[in-house]
């Protein structure tokens, strides 16, 4: 037990076995920057070939590196990027907005995917997740996990609520992130050119349910979600997030004070707004993101959104399907903190 | 079939007066009239060679008279606009706009001869908000009446240009949702705009932007003049630029406001009388606007020619904004900075 934790360590710290190819140069900055020698101490049996070049090398990875930032700060200050029509820019997303959210999903919350291989490596596909936690950490680490730990590190395109658009600094960040406002339209127009796409069907509902009440499912929206997967043909892939429930235990709600920010609502957590700013930051439970066997929308014909009872059938299937995994993960969870 | 006599409106603006050059270059056009308030520009007249100018006001009756007369079988109206004239400019152009077109379509119905009829409208009437979906379909409307403005304006034209399709069902009605032009040539609030040194925006908020080249406008009009077309069409470029990432390419510093003093500074700019935005356009810098344009390309049968960001840097090169930080000293900066970095090697 003490001589696998002595290797989480180094291996947290150094290059991770299964995907060296990939993971290393993305590892090798934080490492250069910290610590130089930290690479170089790494079990020699392990990957040889990348420690047999290391020691002439390493000035030019560390070279590299900065002329992949110089570049990346040329690109940005001459506007030299794409971004597509719903305002995605995913060279912003992924040297700047994704790359902080790292040490939250692998030291802070432990995430750890169960099932990523029902998630299609290319074509369109709708994941539908339940929504916890105060503040919408769990679709961040959803979309990172699906960049990161992906075979095909997929860019997940997340359906938003409206408050998130209307609000400065927030909107624009989100749509540069990848999301767009959760209406039909769009929906079907991102899933019809084939991306992933991600939705909390629960809305505010799921996210800033009390403590009590946590992973009980809230209604689904009206479904909304099923018709734009039938429309388009793509599969539904129910995801079940344990963990995000406990970050932000919500045992309050000040009504006036949410009416006056023109919020939803307005959190008391144990630490918040108790200890201020302090209080903000999240419980470091253990996370488990399950992805559940694909449900194919295709199967129904070409008019099966016109059909309510479909579409409430569906729903619902979705529905229990991801309270049903919520229960199992539950039961198999022995500590909300160590997992 | 090719139209005989065409009348366009707006001839002494950029894509009036270009519009009938190009009916004038056009062997199986035997007559083009143009329309306005004021004569074209030398260097327009000049252009538009053989093309008649009609001084006269489309708000006046007189409009019956010229087409009946002249048998006019396709009219381009190209004269909505969204550029005041100056900074009480607004009121007289909402005239121009509403009144005007108001004047043009019951001249239109009157007479016999008219066969088609071709409005220049704007995506303006999709308006501009948080709530809207990313892309906008010609099917859709706007989530709020745009309450004033430009947009006021091209939704009240559409209306009356929808009124007068029903009572003429035999004219060809083509309406053009154009987005923002840009050009080298074009005259625009936005070019006028993009041209500031320091461009404000709205702290917070980046607006995606879709532009079309002003020689596809005059493309995509002149198809619709010469054959049957009818129907509503979104008219933009591919792509789409950031507002911020346009600032950029153009070499621009963005000077963030407020949106709390976004008035004053509106007001500041409009009495300098460098750019005049109205409330909808100041929305439209928040939001931005993105049409689809599928049925542009599959109905219509028409591509443009440039990218939103081709049209763009087309702007920018035609109008040699030199950028504020030179590219080549970024560009021996980085280099500087890798050739340091080599020698601590």
């Amino acid at each position: 037990m003490d001589g696998e934790e002595v290797d989480a360590v180094a291996e947290a710290r150094v290059i991770p076995l299964h995907g060296a190819d990939r993971e290393a140069p993305r590892r090798r900055r934080g490492a250069v920057q910290a610590r130089p020698p930290a690479v170089v101490p790494e079990p020699a049996d392990e990957v040889p070939e990348e420690l047999s070049g290391e020691p002439g090398r390493e000035p030019a990875a560390w070279e590299r590196r900065l002329a992949e930032l110089l570049t990346f700060a040329r690109r940005r200050l001459q506007g030299d990027y794409e971004v597509d029509e719903f305002g995605f820019d995913p060279d912003l997303t992924d040297h700047v907005l994704m790359p902080p959210l790292r040490p939250l999903y692998e030291k802070w919350f432990r995430v750890e995917t169960i099932g990523m291989h029902n998630v299609p490596g290319e074509g369109g596909a709708l994941i539908v997740a339940n929504h916890s936690g105060t503040l919408p950490l769990d679709a961040t680490m959803t979309a990172f996990a699906m960049r990161a730990d992906h075979p095909k590190h997929r860019h997940l395109r997340m359906l938003g609520a409206d408050l998130v658009f209307k609000t400065s600094v927030l909107g624009a960040l989100a749509r540069k992130s990848g999301q767009t406002l959760a209406c039909n339209p769009d929906a079907e127009r991102l899933l019809g050119s084939g991306e992933l796409v991600g939705v909390w069907p629960e809305g505010f509902k799921g996210i800033g349910k009390p403590f009590k009440d946590r992973y009980k499912l809230q209604r689904f929206g009206r479904g909304g979600f099923v018709s734009a997967a039938l429309n388009t043909g793509v599969p539904i892939i129910p995801c079940s997030i344990v963990g995000a429930e406990e970050i932000y235990p919500k045992i309050g709600d000040i009504r006036s004070l949410a009416r006056l920010l023109g919020l939803p609502y307005f959190p008391v957590t144990p630490f918040f707004p108790l200890l201020g700013p302090l209080g903000a930051i999240p419980l470091p439970s253990k996370w488990y993101i399950e992805f559940g066997e694909p449900i194919r929308t295709d199967v129904y014909g070409e008019h099966a959104a016109d059909d309510p009872m479909l579409v409430f059938n569906l729903t619902d299937q979705v529905r229990e399907t991801i309270q049903q995994t919520l229960y199992r993960l539950l039961t198999q969870r022995r500590n909300v903190f160590l997992g | 079939m090719a139209p005989k006599v065409v009348l366009v409106t707006g001839c002494s603006r950029f894509l009036g007066g270009h519009l009938a050059a190009r009916f004038a270059a056009n062997p199986d056009v035997d007559r083009v009239l143009g329309v306005d308030t004021e004569p074209p520009s030398r260097d327009l007249l000049r252009r538009m060679g053989r093309a008649e100018f009609v001084r006269a006001d489309i708000r006046n009756p007189l409009i019956a008279k010229v087409i009946a007369t002249a048998q006019v079988d396709t009219v381009v109206h190209a004269s909505v606009t969204a550029n005041p004239a100056g900074p009480t400019g607004r009121t007289a152009m909402k005239e121009m706009n509403v009144i005007g077109t108001m004047q043009l379509l019951a001249a239109c119905q009157k007479s016999p001869h008219v066969r088609k009829l071709v409005v220049k409208s704007t995506s303006a009437v999709y308006g501009s908000s948080s709530r809207d979906p990313a892309v906008f379909t010609e099917d859709m409307g706007p989530k709020d009446l745009p309450s004033s403005g430009y947009a006021k304006d091209a939704v009240e034209v559409e209306g009356y240009v929808r009124g007068f399709a029903r009572r003429r069902p035999d004219v060809d009605v083509t309406a053009l949702r154009f987005t923002n032009f840009i050009g080298p040539r074009i005259d625009t609030v936005l070019t006028r705009y993009f041209a500031l040194p320091v461009v404000p925006t709205v702290l917070g908020y980046d607006a995606r932007v879709q532009l079309l080249h002003s020689e596809d406008a005059l493309a995509v009009l002149e198809r619709a003049a010469l054959h049957d077309l009818p129907g509503v069409y979104n008219v933009g470029g591919d792509g789409v630029l950031m507002l911020s990432q346009a600032i950029r390419r153009a070499g621009r510093v963005n000077l963030r406001v407020p949106s709390a003093s976004v008035p004053t500074v509106g007001r500041l700019f409009r009495g300098a009388r460098l750019v005049d935005f109205s409330p909808d356009q100041m929305r439209f810098l928040n939001w931005g606007r993105v049409v689809d344009t599928t049925l542009l390309k599959q109905e219509f049968g028409f591509t443009p020619r440039w990218t939103t960001q081709q049209a763009f840097d087309d702007y920018v090169s035609g109008r040699a904004l030199r950028p504020l930080i030179d590219p080549e000293v970024v560009a021996s900066v980085e280099r500087g900075v890798l050739d340091l970095a080599a020698r601590f090697r």
